[in-house]
């Protein structure tokens, strides 16, 4: 699927994760997060790093990882992004959804 | 959200440690969906909010044809010590937390904690032997009241 952010056009999938990450750019992360009703922060944005450099380490992302991250606490955590923590700041970190159950 | 399940209310009646993480990860996963999630704990399931047992459940090593162990052996002195050795080693693997942080995981996520008033009282408990996330004590009714909203399941284990 192609979906576009400003003049920028990106394949995601059908949850709308993006297909790959090398296109992604703050911008499209600023939109996704928009859609999913997110006005992005400087905390955001700090978190968002903290995701994208586990994925390109290849690290996998998990609740216990957040809490030890040092960047963030759980409860800001879910405050930041309401509705699926993890499940959201991926899709806008441009990032596959974690597949672990904890 | 596509899911048409927006609350779970878990049960938890037992002390074994995978009925205790079985509740554990299912409310975690509903918080990580966005579901609400409130987790009862009443009868055995107690021990898992009590500061001075929580750290020390077991897995049932007897009348347990899936642990693969004749029940004979599994009844032996130190076999449950074991076993329970064993699968935190595994469960350490998958980077699952122990109980102690799990429920501080789960109150920081959001889920309720709450202990049954019935079994409080049958086991001779008060407050200060339970954990400090708690988020109260209740009797059956007033949980059944948290079922307050379109698409809330109940889980009894």
């Amino acid at each position: 699927m192609i979906k576009t952010f400003g003049q920028t056009q990106v394949e995601v999938n059908d949850e709308g994760y993006l297909n790959d990450f090398s296109q992604w750019t703050q911008e499209i992360g600023t939109e996704i997060a928009k859609e999913q009703e997110i006005d992005m922060t400087d905390k955001h944005w700090e978190v968002i790093d903290y995701i994208q450099d586990k994925y390109k380490n290849e690290e996998p992302l998990s609740i216990r990882g957040i809490k030890k991250s040092g960047v963030i606490n759980i409860k800001e955590f879910y405050n930041l992004f309401p509705g699926g923590p993890l499940k959201k700041s991926t899709m806008i970190a441009g990032i596959p959804k974690p597949k672990s159950c904890i | 959200m596509a899911t048409k399940v927006k609350k779970m209310l878990f049960i938890l009646s037992k002390a074994t440690i995978e009925n205790v993480y079985a509740a554990f990860v299912m409310a975690n996963g509903a918080r990580m969906e966005g579901i609400d999630a409130d987790i009862f704990f009443t009868f055995f399931g107690l021990e898992a909010v009590q500061k001075k047992k929580l750290n020390n459940l077991h897995v049932a090593t007897v009348g347990n044809p899936a642990m693969h162990i004749p029940t004979m052996i599994g009844g032996l002195p130190g076999m449950e010590a074991l076993a329970t050795k064993m699968m935190k080693k595994e469960m350490e693997k998958l980077d699952m937390p122990p109980v102690d942080e799990f429920l501080e995981i789960l109150s920081d996520s959001g889920c309720g904690l709450w202990a049954c008033k019935l079994a409080v009282d049958m086991f001779h408990l008060e407050e200060k032997d339970l954990i400090d996330d708690l988020d109260g004590i209740l009797t059956i009714g007033d949980f059944y009241n948290k079922a307050d909203i379109e698409g809330t399941q109940i889980l009894f284990i």
